[in-house]
């Protein structure tokens, strides 16, 4: 090849300060979560417990938003619609349940480190499971089907109930119940404010997710490949990369995080059952499609806005609770059709 | 004769029930730069994405640098040297030119010396290089794809209707850069309907029809013989300017 070395004399006369330069952020989304919680203060009628509700609004959608982060990359990658998604929740709920339970010495201590010495194997054996499961579910059950969206949905919806026999044939057919670990019980008061301990774990460790996966997606080439797959499949693989593995650690790391959102939100719950991943797939997929298929950020404030709504109307107006994600994500849909972050594909 | 670096002999392809390619046999040599030209839905198109694996072939062989890849994958054929611009120029819109050139890059890092040849021709991607992908113009996402395929060296470039869409002004300096890629040995095999285009750049040509070759030869020959231009392509490239 011809040594391409003589810089040409135009190049170094390009201006510096583009006018397209720089990353743009889309704040309006953001807004529209700091919007939803300002106009609930008054509706409310006292800022304790507004404040309340919005750490158990933030809480619910951050542990949404663990369950639901997986599942939209999945979709984004390789167009996948997998309803299995919340038998790995499901799974991921039980094995650290069989852990927690074997450990409850530890659990029932005051002790936020015999408590953890307890939590964090149960939420890796919740990742391992859940990974392993998605791992086998990619290969046996989605591949024959990608590229058939009715199919994805036949089988998936299958595999989730036979998921779901297969559990009450592993644990059982009884509800097993999940209480908190002994420091993460009760609640801190702020002021006159009450906000339950564990809800602030649950922040704390989606806010750690969320910025994992932004650091992953943002700082490494393997995000960068990530991000470019979700745009255009096809250009990734004309690049020299094989999508199929990359869209296989992902469904591996979708389903393992789906794991760690089933283990927080059985103890949110302090119960385990086998439709519990059915039960919050609804919600899942409203996250999502608010959000835009394929966007990790979307998925992220879509979580925190049905989080807090659902916890605000639920307080203000309780026959609004069930139809108000509905309600959310047709007005989100009728603003932005492609949801918040809308993201392309080629 | 030096072999060529591509050949493919008797290729079909099948897109659901459409038999598009019809057993195509043609060869790409090495070094400068062969036109496939045809009237729409001729099947060049079709032809480039079976030679990137992207559509499989149903029959035939697809030969490149000495051995048969026709059953390999689009990744594994760009492993191989064969770089490729789709029609749509495929440009991820929400990466930055410079992370869409980074990822093109499989050494994991942007030479320098070669981004600065690149920018020689296209200067546009220098001023916008940390600038959204997605909010170039359409002439500079097409530099941008072009620049994509050749940040590393590359042996085939496949390029699919560089110009469609675009001012003449853009054109003009497409056919600079196209120009300047000639005088690397890298081969260029590129899908066209702008005739100045091709005439001011191809080397060879090769014309198809209904999914089969109909013509191939040298571009000089052929852009001097307006009768078999009207026979191929409908009409004279002089009026197709």
């Amino acid at each position: 090849m011809t040594a391409p070395a003589a810089s040409a004399p135009a190049a170094a006369a390009a201006p510096a300060a583009p006018a397209l330069a720089g990353r743009r952020i889309d704040w309006i989304p953001l807004a529209l979560v700091v919007a939803l919680a300002a106009a609930a203060l008054p509706l409310t009628g006292s800022g304790p417990t507004w404040l309340t509700l919005t750490v158990a609004g933030l809480a619910m959608g951050m542990m949404i938003f663990i369950m639901a982060s997986g599942l939209t990359l999945v979709f984004g990658l390789m167009d996948v619609m997998n309803f299995a998604h919340g038998a790995f929740i499901t799974v991921g709920a039980y094995a650290a349940a069989s852990i927690l339970i074997a450990l409850k010495g530890s659990m029932q201590e005051a002790s936020v480190a015999a408590n953890l010495a307890a939590m964090v194997p149960a939420a890796l054996a919740a990742i391992a499971l859940a990974g392993a499961l998605g791992w086998f579910f990619e290969r046996v059950v989605i591949r024959p089907v990608y590229g058939d969206h009715l199919k994805q949905i036949l089988v998936t919806m299958g595999g989730l109930i036979v998921c779901e026999q297969l559990i009450h044939v592993v644990w059982g057919p009884d509800i097993i119940p999940l209480p908190r670990p002994a420091s993460f019980t009760g609640a801190i008061t702020l002021g006159d404010a009450a906000i339950e301990r564990y809800r602030l774990l649950a922040v704390a460790v989606g806010l750690a997710v969320f910025a994992g996966m932004w650091l992953v997606l943002n700082r490494t080439r393997l995000g960068l490949l990530i991000r470019a797959g979700v745009e255009n499949t096809e250009m990734v693989e004309s690049l020299g990369y094989r999508i199929r593995r990359l869209f296989v650690g992902v469904f591996v790391a979708g389903s393992g995080l789906a794991g760690l959102g089933g283990v927080m939100w059985a103890m949110y719950q302090e119960s385990v059952n086998a439709q519990m991943g059915m039960q919050v797939m609804v919600v899942i997929f409203i996250v999502i499609i608010i959000g835009g298929l394929g966007s990790v950020g979307g998925c992220f404030v879509g979580a925190l806005l049905v989080g807090l709504l659902a916890n605000y109307t639920g307080y203000v107006a309780p026959k609004l609770a069930l139809g108000s994600n509905i309600l959310l994500m047709v007005l989100v849909l009728l603003w932005r059709p492609r949801g918040l972050y809308p993201v392309g594909k080629g | 004769m030096t072999e060529p670096l591509l050949a493919l002999a008797g290729v079909h392809t099948h897109i659901g029930q459409y038999h598009i390619l019809q057993g195509v046999d043609f060869a790409v040599p090495r070094g400068g730069l062969t036109m496939l030209l045809g009237r729409n839905g001729a099947g060049k198109t079709t032809c480039l994405r079976t030679i990137m694996g992207l559509w499989r072939a149903s029959r035939g062989s697809v030969r490149y640098d000495g051995r048969d890849v026709t059953q390999l994958g689009t990744p594994e054929l760009a492993r191989l040297g064969i770089a490729y611009v789709p029609e749509n120029m495929g440009i991820f819109a929400g990466l930055t030119v410079r992370e869409n050139l980074v990822l093109a890059a499989r050494e994991r890092r942007l030479d320098d010396a070669r981004l600065d040849w690149i920018f020689g021709f296209f200067p546009a991607l220098r001023t916008f290089f940390s600038g959204f992908a997605g909010n170039l113009s359409g002439g500079q996402k097409q530099m941008l794809a072009i620049a994509r395929a050749i940040v590393e060296p590359r042996a085939l470039l496949l390029v699919d209707e560089p110009t469609k869409g675009l001012a003449p002004a853009i054109v003009a300096s497409l056919i600079e850069a196209f120009r300047e890629l000639k005088r690397t040995d890298t081969t260029i095999l590129v899908v066209e309907q702008n005739f100045h285009f091709a005439r001011s750049l191809g080397d060879s040509v090769a014309v198809m029809d209904s999914g089969r070759i109909v013509h191939a030869g040298a571009m000089a020959a052929f852009a001097a013989d307006e009768p078999l231009q009207t026979r191929l392509l409908g009409l004279s490239l002089e009026a197709h300017q």
